[in-house]
């Protein structure tokens, strides 16, 4: 199911320096047509349906179509992702509807201080086998070595 | 096509893909770096926001070992990992990560990932080695550490790294090049050690879908191979090539089973209603002693199944109605929803385009059962494979000949490889991948420490690398009046059709789904030759713009893959690994000649591939 774009939707991110679809994609798909002022899908058939563009899009202009060589028509599926959380809507090709929340993050973006309570390094542990911060957050008093070992 | 720009970054370390290990690399570099002054640079072709295989995100963690609560320990995780693989794994790695990984868990839930809990506070788990998460922010979350410990400045995206760059006269890894995906632009990096930590191979393969559906596939699409291309390119040994993985998943979607078979309890059966299992279970008894094990190695697990397939039982369904109505049973429509949306986040974190099949099909989980399918083959390290670099083991755990100096450290000195890219040490998937790159990152700060001598970097090589970059530009542009259309030119094809071509070699040569996973030497020999052919062509391969170039340079790592994946399926002679690949003409398991591992070594200044085999050392009884 390839992304497509809504061309009433999409501004082409002009208030960004880029279009938000266009940083996300993780396979390089999503461009702006610069004539357009809009953004595109440029190679569907190499689209894994991730939704990160779905996902990030300030205009909710992306949606997905499923793939017309596998998928019967008729249905969607549709995020909307807050902070905390993402919300699903689930619509059936026979009109049932299944919505879903599921939690993303249990800290505010941007807050992760990434040796926050671990020592400075000290150097002359580089060889030892514990990785940084272990003795902290390894959760056992020692950590393991093989017992019985044959070479 | 104007003269790029080149821009010239001298760092210390330089990781090479920003997913998940990549990630882990990151961060221990960032803090052992810090005693030192060190610079630490990564370098992604996408946005490492949402890179890499775990970029959708993903509803469990596979490799957590629960050391706290004594669930299980290092030895445990080895003995089911060796099984799995029939026999053959590095032990030393598969115990290292498996000590190392819990620490990295804690410390993602500390980040603020979701992890779903018992009453008792332990983590809820999904199987013996599986726990279950919120994951759609899994990647996001693990980035954001990662550009925090480095420094944002120091993470470069939208780069294509295409070759690693090494001294000439000592031949350590001194940096690697690449080109800007988004401006006319080439980067040169310059390091002291550098980690590759990109991604396993899809594509190598034809798919089930070749239409619009061709991109959705099990693994990631984005994942072509770079891994292994940049160090066979750089003359490092790899191991394993030889393997590959085949999953079941549900059919066209590629959704997970692991929850349906593990938490819920379902049971797959064939289109009349029996457990292939069962009806197949003398098929387990044609390769002992693995045939024995229990629980079932994948590849005699997909073994069963083909044979069900073949003897006209299919399709095979995932009885998802039977086992939600033996879980429902008797609760209360509460209880009932707190289920139904359970196995929706399964595929709603990691796989939509499943939950929208679902909903295209009209198949309600509760009432209809679900299809599956083999998939095509993969090339990977992290999952139930061992494809990758031989490295170096622990100085602790690892026999003398599994030891050179440095934690994951490839035979390329100061080369070093974590996650897809690392051989023999599977089963690591998102968390263990991540450990390894913590542990080869600290084992490259080490190699720094040891050798703090800035490497060469050859310039007369990189000219010559700059010069290949943009070949495909100048086979459009010298070309494009031979012909009124841009599709078909009788001196260049595009890279989309070039990708096409090497599908079907692999998938009619080389033990594809056409061939129903089955090769022997003759169709080898002949596969290879086809692949020769196309690596001559491939000179005439055309890139229209920068995606065009990208897509050219990624077709070339599938090609190195392919090659590697071809030649050592050739020189096993023995099936090691039924349900993955057949060797029509060695079909038994062959333990007394060949439970070794093959490794090869490309030597690009003669472009000739040596084989040869490692003996396999246990050290977990």
């Amino acid at each position: 199911m390839p992304t497509y774009v809504n061309p009433d939707k999409c501004d082409g991110c002009k208030a960004l320096d880029k279009p938000a679809c266009a940083y996300i994609c993780p396979n390089d798909l999503m461009v702006l047509d610069t004539a357009l002022g809009k953004a595109f899908n440029q190679e569907p058939d190499q689209c894994w349906e991730c939704y990160s563009c779905v996902k990030t899009c300030p205009q909710s202009a992306i949606a997905m179509r499923g793939y017309s060589d596998v998928m019967p028509l008729g249905a969607s599926l549709t995020p909307l992702r807050g902070t905390e959380s993402i919300m699903w809507t689930v619509q059936y090709r026979d009109k049932r509807v299944k919505r879903f929340k599921f939690p993303i993050r249990t800290t505010p973006w941007g807050t992760i201080d990434p040796f926050a309570g671990m020592p400075d390094p000290d150097i002359s542990r580089i060889k030892d086998p514990h990785l940084a911060g272990e003795d902290v957050w390894l959760g056992v008093d020692r950590l393991p070595v093989a017992e019985g070992m044959v070479s | 096509m104007n003269a790029p720009e080149v821009e010239v970054v001298e760092t210390d370390l330089l990781i090479l893909g920003g997913g998940m290990a990549g990630c882990g690399a990151a961060y221990e570099a960032g803090y052992w770096g810090r005693a030192r002054g060190l610079r630490t640079t990564i370098v992604e072709k996408a946005a490492v926001e949402r890179s890499g295989a775990v970029a959708m995100g993903l509803s469990a963690i596979n490799c957590y070992m629960g050391m706290r609560w004594g669930e299980n320990q290092p030895e445990d995780f080895v003995r089911y990992v060796r099984q799995d693989l029939m026999g053959l794994c590095r032990e030393d790695l598969v115990y290292d990560i498996a000590r190392h990984v819990d620490a990295s868990v804690h410390q993602f839930e500390e980040w603020g990932l979701p992890i779903f809990k018992n009453e008792d506070g332990r983590y809820k788990r999904e199987g013996r080695w599986q726990i279950m998460i919120h994951g759609e922010s899994y990647k996001p979350i693990v980035a954001e550490a990662a550009k925090g410990a480095i420094g944002p400045e120091n993470v470069y995206e939208r780069i294509f790294v295409s070759h690693v760059l090494k001294d000439p006269g000592t031949g350590r890894a001194s940096g690697a090049i690449g080109f800007s995906v988004r401006e006319n632009k080439i980067f040169v990096f310059k390091a002291r050690a550098v980690i590759s930590s990109a991604g396993g191979a899809t594509g190598v393969f034809r798919p089930h879908a070749v239409g619009e559906g061709l991109g959705r596939i099990w693994y990631a699409p984005w994942n072509t191979g770079s891994a292994y291309s940049l160090m066979i390119k750089a003359g490092a040994t790899m191991t394993q090539m030889e393997h590959r993985l085949v999953v079941t998943r549900f059919k066209d979607g590629y959704g997970p089973v692991g929850m349906w078979f593990l938490l819920f309890k379902g049971k797959v059966k064939n289109a009349y209603g029996e457990l292939y299992e069962e009806t197949q279970a003398a098929a387990l008894d044609e390769f002992p002693p693995y045939g024995a094990a229990r629980p079932i190695p994948t590849p005699l697990r997909n073994h069963q199944m083909l044979r069900d397939q073949a003897q006209g039982r299919g399709p095979h369904y995932m009885r998802t109605d039977e086992a939600l109505q033996a879980r429902t049973a008797g609760l209360d429509p509460k209880a009932i929803r707190e289920i139904e949306s359970d196995a929706w986040e399964d595929f709603l974190d990691m796989t939509m385009s499943q939950a929208l099949l679902w909903a295209s099909n009209n198949i309600d989980p509760a009432v209809d059962p679900s299809e599956l399918v083999l998939t095509e083959p993969y090339l990977m390290g992290s999952h139930s494979s061992a494809t990758g670099a031989w490295v170096s083991g622990p100085e602790d755990l690892s026999p003398p000949d599994y030891f050179w100096g440095y934690n994951r450290m490839t035979t390329v000195p100061g080369l070093f490889a974590a996650g897809d890219g690392v051989g023999g040490s599977a089963h690591k998937f998102s968390s263990g991948s991540y450990a390894e790159g913590r542990l080869a990152a600290k084992g490259a700060i080490a190699y720094i420490t040891d050798n703090p001598d800035r490497p060469r970097v050859d310039d007369e090589q990189v000219q010559g690398i700059v010069q290949e970059l943009f070949q495909p530009y100048r086979v459009f542009e010298e070309n494009q009046g031979a012909s009124t259309s841009a599709a078909v030119n009788p001196n260049y094809f595009d890279p989309k059709q070039g990708l096409l071509r090497l599908q079907k070699v692999m998938d009619e040569y080389v033990a594809g789904l056409s061939a129903k996973y089955i090769t022997n030497e003759p169709t080898l020999q002949r596969g290879l030759q086809l692949l020769g052919l196309f690596k001559e062509d491939m000179g005439q391969v055309a890139a229209r713009d920068r995606h065009e170039l990208l897509r050219c340079w990624e077709l070339w790592d599938r090609i190195w893959c392919a090659e590697a994946h071809a030649r050592h399926i050739l020189f096993r002679k023995e099936t090691r690994w039924p349900g993955y690949y057949y060797r029509g003409d060695y079909p038994k398991l062959d333990d007394e000649n060949w439970k070794v591992f093959v490794n090869s070594r490309y030597d690009a200044q003669t472009g000739e591939w040596a084989l040869a085999t490692e003996p396999h050392h246990s050290i977990v009884p």
